[in-house]
Order: C-alpha cells, then structure tokens, then sequence
C-alpha cells in the first residue's frame, strides 16, 4: 500500500447520459505492468484520460505518489510526471522526430537546446529510431512513428506510462517492433498503465489484467490465473470460474 | 505618337505611387496579421470563462461588422467619423492603411480559424500530455503548423489588398490610382494612362504572389499541410 506510484478511488465519468466509468478503483506500485482489456466502449481510454485530466472526472480520487490530483491546480506539473502514447501517435506533424522528442526537453523542463538535443537523440536510439532523427512524421510508418511518441514520453522521465491501444492502429506486421519497446520498457521496471488486447504481449508482460465492461472492472488476476481458470473445470465438474466472463471476451477475440 | 509621349511624361509619377501603395499593402497585411490572428484564437479556444466567451462573441461581431461594410463605407466612417470624434488626427495615408487592414483582420481572422479547427485535437492533447500549458501548446504546437497551412488562403489577402489600396483615392491619398487620375486631368488621355497604371498592379500582384509561393515552399514540411 505504501509503494503505491498511483492510488484510483472510485472514479465515475458520464458523457451526457452514459456512464462510461462507474466507481473504478484500483492501484499500481512501482515496477507494475497493468493491463487493461475489454470491449471496445467499455471505458479503457476514457479511464487513462482521466487518470491525467485530459478527460476530468466526475468524480473519485488519483493519487499520484502522495498527491492528490484530481483537485490539483498545478495539472501541467502532474502530466509532466505521467507519460502518454496515443492510439493514433499524435507526433507533432510539422517536427521531425528529433525535435518531436526535443520539444517537452526544451519547451516544458527549460532543458539548453544543446543538452536537450543530446538526450533526445539517446531517447530516439533507445527506441531504435536514431537513424530516423531528421524525418517528418509523415514520412515514418506507423510503427516508427509509435516509437518515436514513446521515446517522446519517455524523454520527460515519468514515473509511469499509459499506453492507449498503442498497436491498434497499425498494421500486423508493424505492431511487433512496438510491443518488443514496451516489453522492453517493462523488463527494465517501468511502472505501466496499458490498454491492449495483443494477448500474447499482454500474457508476457503484464503483472495484472484487468476486464473492463460497461464501465467497471468485472475481472482482474494474474495471467497465470486467467490462462489456468476453468482449465480443469472443462475436465468435469465445477471448480467455480473466476475468469468466465475474460475468457468468453478472450475466445471472440480469437474468433 | 500622341499618347507614347504622354506615358513616357506622366508615367514616373504614377509610378512613384507605387510606393505608397505598397506602403498601404504592407501595413494592411501587417495590422490584418496582428489583429486578425488573436481574433481567429479567441474565436477557436476562448471557451470557459466568461470573460474569454464574452471576448469571443465580440469578435464575431468585429467580423461581422468589417465584413458587412463596402470599403468605401467604412474609409468614410473612419476618417471623417470615427478618427475624429476619438480626436485623432492622422494623415490620409495611415487612415487607409489602418482601415484596409482592420477590414483585412476581418478576413484573415477566419483564415486563421478555419486552419486552426483543421487541426486534429490529438495534436493538443499530446502536447498537453508531455505537461505544456494551453497557450504553451498553442504557440509551439498548434499555430506552427495552423500557419503553414494558412499560408495559401493567407496569401490571397495580398492581391485583395492591393487592388483595394485604390478606395484610398477617396480620401487624397497619393496612391497610384489617384497620381494616375491627376495625371489623367491634366493631359485628357485617359486610356494610355489607366492601362499603364493597370499594368503596373498587374506585375506587382504577380511578384508578390511569386514571392508568395516561395514562402510556402520554403516552410513547406513533408507530407504536411497538403501544399
């Protein structure tokens, strides 16, 4: 409870007559690799956007560390501390990536255009996109792109990601180079929020999943504990499910 | 033969005009831009409070209003209306200049907008995300690339201004038009005079737009803002 990074207390949020979260609670220490799936319109994005108030809750509490942000008034300071990867990249088009990474350095932490210049580009090589410095956002594929927003985010040194479906929006054959960065992110300790339904990534990264529908959290566990629910049940009689409702999910997702 | 020697006497000083003209052109572009682009803001992200709304709903009128008057109309207004009666006395030639580019604001501050709303929102929110306040991202996210994408519509306010610099005629102004008209008076030849003054703006327009088009393809950035 003490090594908690961030602390969610009953967050709701309606938009005009739906409830897209309903009193969701949750928390996330250091180290943590979250995972949230489910069907689309079930609240995932809506619930990151509302942990750094580009969406403002209705109400409920997030800690942040020790602080209580929801009624912050410094938001600019507090978003400085989460980082954001966006579903569709959102890099600044008329930058190149160099400077799309450079841009929070220099604009938002006063870094000395020289020093943020250097940082930048070990950021860029982090994500394997040093060679691609001096293009444009429209000239990168999607993939590249996605690389370069994380190592954007990742350049202002936050204490924990959120990943808003940051494949779901490229090619198959494109989204493995991002989700090898974020496994890779993982492995080195980084504190995640991810909204993802490539399984397989989620299976081998996450530290827990948690299934959303209709706004609440329905099933959470281990991916231990969602691949092994029901394996013996199926044998015969019932050893109660836990995971019924992830795993009928799961099965249409394959389908 | 008549007429040759007429051009080749009256033409120096119509074209000495051209300065002045140019001189209102340049001034009008310029107000136009330092009005027009905080009005085209305000109109986009003057949302919450009241005082940002109220400022947006007078913009609205200020468009509405410079849009709605013949340039006449309003150069009349403004140098025997409104100048005096707020007891400012200017000389003719910055009376033009002030009420071409306030008109221009009107237009360019919906030049302004349009390329401003063209922006995806993700664009913001990413910007905000990485902890940059609103007018932060504004002025280092949003407007560099609302302008690129200004630019073309942007550039038509040019020959509109320049074409529009002859009202000041109106009022004495020494522009082109006007030298050509005197000229016109004294030597009762009006159709070498006026084409060669028609001309002249026609060479101006294009090197202006030439200088234009360069400007765009200057800042132009890969695959962005269609031009």
């Amino acid at each position: 409870m003490g090594d908690a990074i961030l602390r969610v207390q009953g967050l709701s949020k309606r938009f005009d007559s739906e409830e897209v979260l309903r009193d969701v609670s949750f928390e996330v220490r250091k180290g943590d690799a979250k995972v949230f799936i489910g069907p689309s319109g079930t609240g995932k994005s809506t619930l990151l956007r509302c942990l750094n108030r580009l969406v403002e809750p209705d109400s409920g509490q997030v800690w942040l560390g020790d602080e209580e942000i929801t009624h912050a008034s410094d938001i600019d300071g507090v978003r400085r501390r989460m980082g954001m990867v966006f579903q569709n990249f959102y890099l600044f088009d008329h930058l190149t990536a160099l400077r799309n990474v450079e841009i929070g350095l220099v604009k938002v932490l006063k870094m000395p255009r020289r020093e943020a210049r250097d940082f930048a580009m070990s950021e860029l090589a982090r994500v394997g996109m040093d060679r691609f410095a001096d293009k444009y956002p429209a000239e990168l594929s999607g993939g590249q792109a996605q690389r370069v927003s994380i190592a954007r985010s990742l350049a202002m040194n936050p204490e924990i990601m959120l990943f808003d479906e940051p494949t779901s929006a490229l090619d198959p054959e494109l989204t493995g180079e991002v989700l090898e960065v974020m496994r890779r992110l993982a492995a080195g300790g980084m504190t995640m929020l991810v909204v993802s339904h490539e399984m397989e990534f989620v299976y081998s990264v996450a530290s827990e999943v948690l299934f959303m529908e209709g706004g609440v959290i329905v099933e959470r566990g281990t991916p231990g504990q969602i691949r092994d629910d029901g394996a013996t049940g199926d044998a015969g009689q019932g050893a109660p499910r836990q995971f019924q409702r992830t795993r009928a999910f799961l099965r249409r997702l394959d389908g | 033969m008549q007429s040759a020697s007429i051009l080749i006497e009256s033409l120096p000083n119509i074209a000495w005009g051209l300065f002045t003209t140019l001189g209102l052109v340049i001034i009008a572009l310029a107000v136009g831009f330092i009005v027009g682009l905080p009005l085209g803001i305000i109109q986009v992200y003057g949302g919450g409070s009241i005082l940002w709304r109220a400022l947006s709903r007078l913009s609205v009128l200020y468009v509405w209003f410079l849009r709605g008057l013949p340039n006449l109309v309003l150069l009349f207004l403004f140098y025997y209306g409104i100048f005096p009666f707020f007891g400012i006395s200017l000389p003719p030639f910055f009376v033009g200049a002030t009420v071409l580019g306030l008109r221009s604001s009107a237009y360019q501050s919906q030049i302004f907008r349009g390329a401003l709303l063209s922006i995806d929102q993700g664009q913001m929110q990413a910007a905000r995300s990485l902890g940059m306040s609103r007018p932060l991202a504004i002025r280092s996210v949003i407007l560099p690339q609302a302008l690129r994408i200004s630019l073309p519509a942007w550039s038509n306010e040019y020959p509109i201004l320049l074409t529009d610099s002859s009202v000041c005629y109106a009022i004495g102004v020494m522009e082109m038009l006007t030298r050509a008209s005197l000229q016109v008076s004294r030597t009762r030849a009006p159709v070498p005079l006026y084409l060669a003054t028609a001309a002249i703006f026609i060479v101006m327009n294009y090197l202006g737009m030439t200088l234009l088009h360069r400007a765009e393809r200057r800042w132009r950035v890969p695959g962005f803002g269609g031009s």
